[in-house]
Parts: C-alpha cells; sequence; structure tokens
C-alpha cells in the first residue's frame, strides 16, 4: 500500500509530538571546555505562554554556534536572551542561569548598556540608520566614547568597514547615505557597526534572509573570518547555511534544545529522531 | 405649471426609462440565449437610459434659465419711453427692479401708473411663456433620450462603458468643484487687491511701518487720510506665532515622544485621544479663555513683579494659540515617530545605546522631516487663526516685538476692515483683500514647504 504525502506528513506529526512528549534531556554534548558564555536552565516566558524550556547550551571561544529549528521553536527569542534584548519586550521573563566569562549577565548590578556593547547583534532586515555610512559605523564607539579624537574614530570606522569587507566598495562616499546601499551592503554595513564597538560576541539573527545568493555568500564568508575574534551565534532557516559556517548546530523544537553537536555530525547522523525529521526535509 | 412639477416629471421619465430598458434587455437576453450574450449586464442599459433621460432635459433647462432673464428683461425695457431711457442705466435697474417684484408678488403695484402695469403684464406673460416651452422641451428631450437608450439595446451595445465613461466625467466635474472654487477664490482676491494697490502703491503696502487704514467713506466726513504699512501687522503675526509655535513645539514633541516611546498601551490609549479633543474646541472658545482668564492673570503676574503687561498682550494670545496647536506637533509627530521602524530601535540597542540616546540619536533623526512637517502645518495654523487674537490680541497696530504689549495681526485687521459699513471702492476696504492675498501666499509657501518636506520623509523607508 502506497502512503499519500499527507499521511505521511501526519503521521510524522503525531510521531514528533509523541517524542517530544517523552522529551527529557538534549542529545549531545552541551558543554565546551573553554566557554565564552554559558547558559544553565534558562526558561523564557511571554505573559502565560511559555517559549523556552530548561535550555542549556555553551557558547564557546571562537566558534561559530548555528541555531536551527522550525518556524516559532524559540531560536530567535534565545539569541535574544543572550544580550537582553527581550527586556524591550514588557510580558517577558527569562529565568535561570546566563553568563558571560562566568559573569551573571541578568543580575540587578549587570548595566544592560555595557552588556550590550559586549555581545552585539545583527538583525534580520538590514537596518542602517538613516545617517551617513560614517556615521552608522560611528554610532557606536561614539556613544561609548571609545575614541578620544577624531583620527582615532576615523580608524575605527575605516577598520570595521574593512573587516566586514565592504571598505573598498564605500571608503569613496563614506558621506552618503547607509540607506542608499544595496541590500548585501546593507547588512555588511550593520555587520561593521556591531563590530566597530568591539564586542565580544555577534548575534546574528536570520542575517541572509533578506538577501539574495550573492549577497549571502559574502556575508557566509565574512562570517568566517570574524570567527577569528569573536564568538557567533546564528540562527537561520537554511540548513546549507548553517552546515557551511557554523562548527556546532543546536537544534530547537518548540522550546526545547532536542540536539547539540558537531555541525557534520548533526547533518550526516543525528541522534535524535526529530533532528533526522527536520534535517531530512519530512516536515519543518 | 411651475418648474418643480416638469423637474418630478423628467425625473418619473428618467426611473420609468430605467425600468422598461432594463427589461428589454433582459428579455432581449433571453432570446438570445441568456444575460452572458449581452455586452453589458441589463442594469447598464436601464442606467443608459437614466442618464439619457436626465442629462440632456437637465442641461437644457440650465442653460434656458441663465439666458431668459436677459431677453424677458430687454424686452420689457422695450416698452419704456425714450424720455424715461434717457435719465441714465440707473433709473432703468430700479425700474425693472420694481416691475419684477410686482411681477413675483412680493410687492404691490402702485394703481396709477399705465406704464408700470403694461411692463408686469407683458413680463409676465413671458415668464409663463418661457417657462411653458422650457417645461415642454425638457420633457421631450427627456422622452427621446429614453426612446433612444430603449431602441439601441441590442446584444453588441456597449452599455456599461457608456455608463462608465459618464460616470468617470461625473466624477471629475465633482474634483474640479474645489479646485475651481480655489482658482476662483484666488482670483478674486487677486483682482481686488490689485485694485487696491492701484490706489495705494504696493511699495508703501510691503514696506509701510505705520497702519491706520481710517479713510473717509463720504467727501464731507473728517478723517485722516489713511496710511497702509502692513510691517506692523506682520510683526504682530510673526511674534504671536513665534509665541505659540514656542509654547507648542516643545510640549507636542516632549508628548509625542512620552506616547510613542515611554507610555504603557494603556496610558496611550487614554492620553491621545484626550490630547486631541483639544484640537476639537472652538476656538471661539479659546478666544474668551485668553481674554477673560489668561490675559488679566499675565497683567496681575506682571503687576506683581514690577512689569506692565497691557490687558491686550501678545503674550497672552501666542500661549493661548500655543495651546490650541499642541495637538497639531503631537499628532504628527507622534504619527512620524510610530513609522520609524522598530528594527531601527532594535540596531540602535543592539549596539549598547540607552533609550535615550536611541530616541536623541536615532528616532528623532529619522523622523525629524515628518516632525518639520507637521510644525509647519501647525505655523500655518497659527498665522491663519483669527478668533483668538480677535479677542485677546487687540487692535493697535503697534510696531513691537514686546510680547507684553497689545499688537494686531493680518486676520484682526480683516476682520475690523470689513466688519460694519463699507463701500467697496474704498482703500480701506481693499486692505483686507490685499492683507487676505498676503496670508493667502504666506500660508501657501509654508504648506508647499510642510508637504515637499513629508514627501521626502515618506521615501526614506521603503
Amino acid at each position: 500500500m502506497t502512503k499519500t504525502a499527507e499521511t505521511t506528513s501526519s503521521d510524522t506529526q503525531s510521531r514528533n509530538s509523541q517524542l517530544l512528549a517523552e522529551f527529557k534531556e538534549t542529545t549531545g554534548n552541551v558543554r565546551v571546555t573553554e566557554p565564552k558564555m554559558r547558559m544553565d536552565n534558562v526558561n523564557v516566558h511571554y505573559g502565560d505562554n511559555q517559549a523556552i524550556f530548561d535550555v542549556n547550551l555553551d557558547l564557546g571561544k571562537n566558534e561559530v554556534l548555528a541555531m536551527i529549528g522550525p518556524s516559532g521553536c524559540g531560536k530567535s527569542t534565545f539569541l535574544r536572551c543572550m544580550n537582553r534584548m527581550n527586556d524591550t519586550v514588557d510580558s517577558c521573563r527569562v529565568t535561570g542561569s546566563l553568563t558571560l566569562d562566568g559573569e551573571d549577565i541578568y543580575a540587578p548590578e549587570q548595566d544592560v548598556v555595557l552588556l550590550r556593547a559586549r555581545v552585539g547583534m545583527v538583525f534580520q532586515k538590514p537596518n542602517p540608520f538613516p545617517k551617513s555610512i560614517y556615521d552608522n559605523v560611528a554610532y557606536g564607539p561614539r556613544i561609548h566614547g571609545l575614541a578620544s579624537s577624531k583620527d582615532e574614530l576615523d580608524q575605527i570606522v575605516e577598520t570595521s568597514l574593512k573587516r566586514a569587507s565592504i571598505w573598498n566598495e564605500v571608503k569613496d562616499r563614506l558621506d552618503a547615505p547607509g540607506t542608499g546601499l544595496s541590500g548585501g551592503q546593507q547588512q555588511r554595513l550593520c555587520i561593521a557597526r556591531t563590530i566597530a564597538v568591539s564586542p565580544e560576541i555577534i548575534l546574528m539573527d536570520e542575517p541572509c534572509s533578506a538577501l539574495d545568493p550573492i549577497a549571502t555568500a559574502s556575508i557566509e564568508e565574512l562570517i568566517d573570518e570574524l570567527r577569528q575574534n569573536y564568538a557567533i551565534a546564528i540562527v537561520t532557516h537554511s540548513m546549507q547555511q548553517a552546515a557551511r559556517v557554523s562548527q556546532r548546530t543546536a537544534y530547537f523544537h518548540l522550546g526545547r534544545l532536542i540536539e547539540l553537536g558537531e555541525t557534520k555530525k548533526i547533518f550526516t547522523n543525528p541522534s535524535h529522531e526529530l533532528t533526522e525529521n527536520y534535517i531530512t526535509g519530512r516536515f519543518g | 405649471m411651475p418648474l418643480s412639477n416638469s423637474l418630478l416629471i423628467i425625473l418619473a421619465i428618467a426611473l420609468i426609462g430605467f425600468f422598461i430598458t432594463r427589461q428589454r434587455a433582459y428579455s432581449i437576453a433571453l432570446k438570445n440565449g441568456g444575460v452572458a450574450k449581452l455586452h453589458s449586464l441589463p442594469l447598464y442599459y436601464g442606467y443608459l437610459a437614466g442618464i439619457w433621460a436626465l442629462v440632456p432635459a437637465l442641461i437644457l433647462l440650465a442653460c434656458w434659465s441663465a439666458f431668459e432673464n436677459t431677453l424677458i428683461n430687454s424686452s420689457v425695457l422695450g416698452l419704456a419711453p425714450a424720455d424715461l431711457v434717457a435719465q441714465g442705466e440707473d433709473q432703468m435697474a430700479l425700474l425693472l427692479n420694481q416691475v419684477q417684484n410686482i411681477a413675483a408678488g412680493s410687492i404691490e403695484a402702485s394703481p396709477d401708473d399705465a406704464l408700470q402695469a403694461r411692463m408686469v403684464a407683458r413680463m409676465q406673460s413671458l415668464q409663463g411663456t418661457s417657462l411653458l416651452i422650457k417645461s415642454a422641451l425638457a420633457i421631450i428631450l427627456a422622452v427621446v433620450g429614453v426612446l433612444w437608450a430603449f431602441k439601441s439595446v441590442n446584444p453588441n451595445y456597449r452599455a456599461r462603458i457608456k455608463v462608465e465613461g459618464f460616470v468617470r466625467i461625473a466624477m471629475l466635474l465633482c474634483a474640479s468643484v474645489a479646485v475651481l472654487t480655489t482658482v476662483g477664490i484666488v482670483f478674486s482676491v487677486l483682482f481686488e487687491s490689485v485694485r487696491f494697490f492701484g490706489k495705494v502703491p504696493i511699495s508703501e503696502f510691503m514696506l509701510g511701518t505705520h497702519w491706520s487704514p481710517q479713510t473717509s467713506i463720504r467727501e464731507d466726513q473728517v478723517a485722516s487720510e489713511g496710511s497702509f504699512g502692513a510691517i506692523p501687522l506682520f510683526l504682530g503675526t510673526l511674534l504671536i506665532s513665534a509665541i505659540a509655535l514656542i509654547v507648542a513645539v516643545p510640549i507636542g514633541l516632549m508628548s509625542a515622544i512620552y506616547l510613542t516611546e515611554y507610555a504603557k498601551p494603556q496610558v496611550r490609549a487614554f492620553a491621545k485621544p484626550a490630547m486631541e479633543i483639544l484640537a476639537g474646541i472652538p476656538t471661539v472658545v479659546y478666544g474668551f479663555f485668553a481674554a477673560l482668564t489668561v490675559a488679566p492673570a499675565l497683567r496681575g503676574w506682571g503687576e506683581s513683579i514690577g512689569l506692565s503687561v497691557s490687558s491686550e498682550s501678545a503674550l497672552a494670545a501666542g500661549l493661548v494659540m500655543g495651546v490650541m496647536i499642541i495637538p497639531f506637533v503631537s499628532s504628527l509627530s507622534d504619527d512620524v515617530l510610530n513609522a520609524v521602524p522598530q528594527t531601527m530601535r532594535d540596531g540602535s540597542l543592539g549596539l549598547g545605546a540607552t533609550k535615550s540616546e536611541t530616541i536623541r540619536q536615532v528616532v528623532i533623526p529619522a523622523a525629524l522631516p515628518g516632525i518639520v512637517g507637521g510644525v509647519l502645518l501647525a505655523a500655518s495654523r497659527a498665522i491663519g487663526e483669527t478668533m483668538i487674537v480677535v479677542m485677546a490680541a487687540g487692535l493697535a497696530a503697534n510696531m513691537t516685538v514686546n510680547p507684553l504689549e497689545a499688537v494686531t495681526t493680518v486676520t484682526v485687521q480683516i476682520v475690523t476692515l470689513l466688519t460694519g459699513d463699507q463701500e467697496f471702492d474704498s482703500a480701506k476696504t481693499l486692505a483686507a483683500f490685499a492683507l487676505g492675498l498676503m496670508l493667502f501666499i504666506t500660508t501657501l509657501v509654508l504648506n508647499v514647504i510642510a508637504l515637499h518636506v513629508v514627501r521626502k520623509y515618506r521615501e526614506q523607508y521603503e
């Protein structure tokens, strides 16, 4: 008897719910030897809805950690906990422990402004400020007082733009508005802007989802270079992208961290059946 | 048969035409194998009949009515003897007016005036004939229209396209009413201003610093020559508008920032409509509030600290006007601040900026063109505002920038120039038009700049 696609998918769905009900703890080793950021028993609630359930996860130094999973699985929410961007959402409540170099980032004495300077963020849609390219990059250094002279600021802007591999394209028109660049250039400008405050960690929330394949390729190349200096956590919908840029991959499903492992292993030989169902494209 | 009856008949013909033509379209459609075989739905054939009945007949009635009076009048005046004609046009116009009134039955005829009686009789008979002919013609035209539409029903007749074309023309006419009115007003103001500038040199009006428009109406009246230097008026307008903007811009902007960035949704849900109520208060209420409450209070405070404050001061009018235009600034700023995408704020916060840094350095610059547009609109509102300044600012055209003194504004002077009895060819009355023109140009320029700025803002985000 041949099954239609529909029955397969509904079978998979009921199997998935069963697996989710049986889920106890994350498959694979969530810890690394030298964590930059360590998250323990993180729970996130939006009002009465729980979005993240008991997630334990380490972000290592100089690694790219990819977070994948179906829409609504909580990967973006989790990412936004890592620099307390969720503080801007009134109904959001975060419990558990998140430490950056052993320091609790949700501690009352923690200054969220300084935290966000250390943990920078690149967003899904390129969001350059309606200012000149120069001012976009100089924004962060100015508010944090990182440069004591104009020359120093020029230096920071140039270095950041070079690191984001956009310097050659914009060096002759630093006074032009950042909003006039193409989508891929805008996103690299946003990355340069983030780099300019010399963060230790860069969080990327689907940084390529609004970009065409060529722009995506240049961003991915950039991510790989940035790994030399920063720890990077990237949320992505594209499994190919996760496979290309990351060293470890975390699979989220309905707020739970199901499996974590070496990227190669996750994509070739996942241990958990939920991960396998997602990777093989049976749902998601 | 009065005109209203023939109008009713024409309307009835149009209605009947609509129904019978639609019916005929149905029956033809059925013969040809269903409504789908017709080019248009039967309804459109009906509409077309109605349009053919109404439009030509109404146009005929309108044209006829526009010209009939001239013809009848000249015929009636033809009865007048030569010696009466020799007395001049004014006399003839008077006579005609009398005859018209008697013919319409609004005044009694004088019993012993034979000429008058003949003229009334001719006017009445001519009017009667004219009415009869025009009604008959219009009704015939309506019937012919319906018959025409009725006859032309066939499956290939493109009724829908004709109806849509007619509706498009009708909409165009509606749209042109507003435009033509504006053009008409501009031209009437322009022509009267040109007449004014014929009496008072434009250089005196634009550059003169003394405003005292009292001129003699009759030869024997004792009055000054009148001087028409408009600078004190514009200075007064500028002073009061500046005070109003100094009040309204910071308060409006701050409240808009509070409402968009800081207020909880419940506060916002209450505060925003409450602020917009301010815009609904009639300006005359603001006016007596300014004159009876604010001005005496200012005067009292001024005296207590040893300042002499005039009881009608620019400050009082400006302050109240400022309160009046707060909603313009706050409501428009609120809209543009809300239009700044959340991703922009996230981008700034994600770099470690504080909330206030984000607002000052990202949100406000991004919204600035829109805010400027809102402020300019509020400014043109302040410049054109009349009621508050009439009641609270005074009439004395003082050449001063001291807000504690009484000043007057362009709008106040227009009001005073045109209230009461006047003669329409004296410089005093015509000055109102020149002032109106200047005011119109000022607000027009401000509005154009505002619209331009707002449009530029719209291009910033896709």
